[in-house]
């Protein structure tokens, strides 16, 4: 566990509205849960986003799943917060749910 | 290579559930678990019990984990 790196997520989370970790991109995700996380982020209407491709960067792939005590990828943030992976993601959209609590994120 | 057993008995060591079911294939895995102590809780927190019971294995052993976690009281009323 590495407290730099836990700091720069903190940062990351906490300086930006909505911030997915994914494996790969959402234009070319590199896992089918990560996939699934972007298509349901753009089902959403979310076009603005923080994506930070965890395949490109070994610190954060080690030490994440330290931040939340959440193991795997992908991970949604909004305002700070683990809102869940994929499976919860999409259960919350299902029920309507994250539409709101992404709007609130996106809010000033 | 880990056996849908291997997590059932990985989750009722660590949590007291009334009702554990696990599926999977080896790396992708399924399970359904209904426990008192999700009460009160959010589904990502219920979740986060899960994983802080499986631990690393969680990472080693177990590429994808979908769950479905339910209080008595969900589960007995669910459709």
């Amino acid at each position: 566990m590495d407290q730099i790196v836990l700091e720069r997520i903190r940062q990351t989370v906490t300086g930006n509205p909505i911030v997915l970790y994914m494996k790969g991109t959402p234009q070319f995700p590199q896992c089918g849960f990560s996939g699934l996380a972007a298509q349901v982020l753009r089902a959403c209407g979310v076009t603005e986003y923080v994506a930070v491709n965890v395949l490109a960067d070994a610190e954060i792939y080690e030490n994440l799943k330290y931040y939340a005590n959440w193991p795997t990828f992908p991970q949604l943030y909004l305002k700070g917060e683990l809102i869940g992976g994929s499976d919860i993601m999409k259960d919350l959209y299902e029920k309507g749910e994250l539409q709101k609590l992404v709007e609130s994120a996106k809010a000033p | 290579m880990t056996t849908p057993e291997a997590i059932k008995g990985y989750i009722e060591q660590g949590l007291n559930c009334d009702y554990v079911h696990v599926e999977g294939d080896g790396r992708h895995f399924e399970a359904v678990i209904v426990s008192t102590a999700f009460q009160g809780k959010s589904m990502v927190q219920q979740h986060q019990m899960v994983y802080g019971v499986l631990g690393d294995r969680m990472r080693e052993e177990i590429h994808a984990l979908s769950m479905k976690t339910f209080t008595p009281e969900q589960w007995s009323n669910r459709i």
